[in-house]
């Protein structure tokens, strides 16, 4: 098999060189030729961009360039830079949206982060000294609700809970009732993971959703979708299908902490108009952070 | 019903080799295809430069145009690449075997370990279940309840470091005449030193015989650096790829193989914990290239379009004295590649939206014949004499309505216009159109 020994030690050296590749590149890059626009395609697409996306991308930059009349390669990173964020930018959440009662309802495919990035929330808005409430509406994977009330404690707030196997939708009922009681600032709804393209899963969900609008209609309501940065060109088709669902609002793209780059947001942000809100930096309760375009495309690109 | 037709037509005009231009045209798509499908960088750019140079001279089947044969060398190749399917776990010469799971958060390993417990156990071996993710909040109370549910005994201790249990937990097995251990690690990431020294010492603690690497479906272009990493540290056995059940093409799995060499054992298709099943090359290559069961479309043309039929309807078509007899003979050549909706189905690209008004159904295929056996000789090759009262007569004839032949007999025109502009395009030695790979 000698293709995969040639893959391997063309591999081996894939990852080590990606670290200052478009610096290399474009310091190594004399002038601007279709060799450059090459490369710069290949970092965007192992950035995992897409190759369409990226394709797009880089016929934009090529027709700046051409109206620009630029030579150098390091204006191209520029362009390219402020591209890119621009597209990230796009319907970007106001930060001081600050709107009480709230109600996060925390959706996405199994095993992206959901009920780990709602230990982090809750942990944040405590922070900032908010009644948290988590409602444990993943009723279906197996000890998910012990797995949600570990995370309520680390974070010191408070949990609705039900049995495994119990209707989610009635969980989130409960929960409204009891913030209301409470008169608790926000809950964040944990739910099971589910692969978009089931569609009696999906029906679930859209019951929870309608359960949230008509009990509590007092409440902001924000959709957050849970992406893995691992993830590749399916997690356009993830955001498609959960946005007609139930409306997503916002991404937490998770895993960051890893070597991928989840570059796919870019797609999603432009096609869908969905924007990221937060990233998932680790395991631990204080690591997400609020998405900041600028950090995260000198990230995908290696730049700084 | 044009573009079905167009489709059967263009299959005609593939002769002789494969040049150059035809297989870097049809690589062009294929590329892209890979890449979408989340095949790395890297494997796919090999991977092309290889089929390219395989391909280039190959003789172009009979019934196929340069663009099918192409992506029939495609698609071989890249089941060969796959690797044949070996669906074996490497049982220990003394049991019981330790069979260690291992892979990123979130990949699927406590819900696959149960799984494959459950599939082993019912062929008749007697597993052990060991809880070695002590850092997850309520792992080890996932794999108790999954393992309950398989009615597989879970081993877990409080209070011991991941080595300690995988070590204690062989040797309760031991005692408890378990012949397979399977060992469910925590989810980590290859860069994480630490975590990855961690499985280092349980492989050399317990010495597993098999390590199998769980890879979701739906990763990007990062897979390679996961696999690489784990196989490099730990020197897995194989793969088992979770989540197919959903949407994704899957092109991680390509990129796995390619990196570790290492076969894919068994896909996880769904939650449940009996949905782990053997993996099959053949069907991961054509969701890999994403053209639904084109290729088996392609070898169903192969089988179906008669050679010397298909040479007088070329010299027809040159010669524009294509008729509506050709285009029952046509029709019948459609029908023998097997149920139109099924047909379509199996093209890539073509979705009943763009087939607009022209919905071809089997019933509408059976109608058309009844209109054209309907006609007279001289109807048939001379269209253009049906007035008023023949187009009554066939109606009555065929059962069907004035409505109806006058569309079949509008389609047969655009057919006709169609297929002068293709041959025409073919005159002109440019092969437009040829979008991969109709
Ligand atoms: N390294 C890293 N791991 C993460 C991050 N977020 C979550 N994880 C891990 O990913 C795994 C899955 O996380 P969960 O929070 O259980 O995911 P989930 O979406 O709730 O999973 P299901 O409910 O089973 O669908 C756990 O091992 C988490 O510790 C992150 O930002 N970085
Ligand atoms: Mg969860």
């Amino acid at each position: 098999m000698g293709i995969f020994d040639k893959l391997k030690s063309g591999l081996a050296k894939t990852r080590d060189n990606f670290s200052s590749r478009v610096n290399g590149l474009i310091n190594s890059s004399r002038i601007i030729d279709e060799e450059f626009y090459d490369q710069l395609e290949e970092l965007l697409i192992l950035a995992d961009v897409g190759a369409k996306a990226a394709e797009s991308i880089i016929n934009d930059i090529k027709k700046q360039v051409r109206q620009q009349k630029l030579k150098a390669p390091e204006q191209v990173r520029t362009l390219l830079k402020d591209e890119l964020e621009r597209v990230l930018s796009k319907n970007a959440a106001s930060k001081d949206m600050d709107l009480y009662p709230r109600i996060i309802l925390v959706v996405g495919v199994n095993g992206v982060g959901k009920t780990t990035t709602i230990g982090k929330l809750a942990y944040k808005f405590k922070q900032d000294s908010k009644r948290v409430l988590l409602a444990a509406a993943d009723t279906f994977r197996a000890a998910a609700t012990e797995q949600l009330e570990i995370w309520s404690e680390r974070a010191g707030v408070d949990i609705v809970k039900h049995e495994e196997g119990s209707d989610p939708a009635a969980v989130v009922f409960d929960a409204i009732q009891s913030a209301k009681a409470k008169k608790a600032d926000i809950i964040i709804c944990d739910t099971a993971g589910r692969l978009h393209n089931k569609k009696n899963l999906m029906e679930e969900l859209k019951k929870i959703n309608r359960v949230i609008e008509r009990e509590y209609p007092e409440a902001y309501k924000e959709v957050l979708l849970v992406l893995d940065a691992t993830t590749g060109q399916n997690a356009i088709s993830q955001a498609r299908v959960f946005k007609e669902a139930v409306d997503i609002n916002g991404i937490a793209l998770t895993k960051l902490d890893g070597t991928a780059k989840g570059g796919v947001v870019i797609a999603i942000a432009d096609e869908l108009s969905v924007p990221v809100k937060y990233i998932g930096v680790g395991e631990g309760i204080d690591d997400l952070q609020d998405f900041e375009p600028q950090n995260f495309v000198s990230a995908l690109l290696d730049i700084d | 019903m044009t573009e079905k037709l167009q489709s059967a037509f263009k299959k005609l005009t593939g002769k002789g080799k494969l040049s150059e231009n035809d297989v870097k045209e049809a690589m062009r798509d294929v590329r892209m295809a890979l890449l979408e499908a989340d095949v790395n960088y890297a494997v796919v750019k090999e991977f092309v430069n290889k089929v390219t140079e395989k391909a280039i001279g190959q003789g172009v089947l009979e019934s196929l145009t340069p663009g099918q044969q192409v992506i029939k060398i495609v698609n071989e190749q890249l089941i060969e690449l796959m690797g044949s399917s070996q669906s074996k776990i490497k049982w220990a010469s003394a049991p019981p075997t330790v069979i260690m799971m291992v892979g990123l958060q979130g990949s699927g390993k406590t819900t696959t370990s149960a799984k494959l417990a459950g599939y082993l156990a019912k062929q008749g071996k007697n597993p052990l279940l060991v809880a070695c993710d002590i850092y997850r909040p309520a792992a080890v109370k996932q794999l108790q309840i999954v393992g309950q549910k398989v009615n597989i005994p879970v081993f877990s201790l409080e209070a011991a470091d991941p080595v300690a249990i995988s070590r204690q937990g062989l040797e309760y097995a031991k005692k408890h005449s378990n012949d397979v251990v399977i060992l469910d690690t925590a989810g980590r990431l290859h860069i994480d030193d630490e975590m990855m020294l961690e499985l280092e010492n349980i492989k050399a603690s317990v010495h597993p015989d098999e390590i199998l690497l769980v890879v979701d479906a739906m990763t990007g272009q990062d897979a390679v650096n996961v696999a690489k990493n784990f196989n490099e540290r730990l020197v897995i056995d194989g793969v088992v790829l979770t989540k197919l059940d959903g949407d994704t093409r899957g092109g991680a799995a390509l990129s796995v193989k390619a990196v570790t060499g290492k076969p894919i054992k068994f896909v996880g298709m769904g939650e449940k914990l009996d949905d782990l099943e053997p993996f099959h090359p053949d069907r991961i290559a054509s969701r890999i290239l994403g053209m639904g069961d084109v290729l088996t479309l392609i070898e169903k043309a192969q089988a179906a379009v008669d050679e010397k039929k298909a040479m007088e309807l070329e010299n027809k078509l040159r010669n524009q004295q294509f008729t509506l007899e050709d285009f029952l003979d046509q029709l019948h050549e459609i029908k023998k590649m097997g149920p139109l909706s099924q047909i379509m189905d199996m093209l890539p690209g073509i979705n009943s939206k763009k087939m607009g008004n022209v919905q071809v159904d089997d019933k509408e295929l059976g109608r058309i014949e009844a209109i054209i056996n309907s006609m007279t000789k001289q109807e048939r090759l001379e269209p253009a004499i049906i007035n008023g009262s023949r187009r009554r007569r066939i109606a009555k004839g065929s059962g069907t309505t004035i409505q109806e032949v006058n569309r079949l007999l509008k389609q047969f025109e655009e057919t006709k216009r169609l297929m002068r502009q293709f041959t025409s395009m073919e005159k002109s030695g440019r092969r437009g159109m040829l979008k991969l790979p109709f």
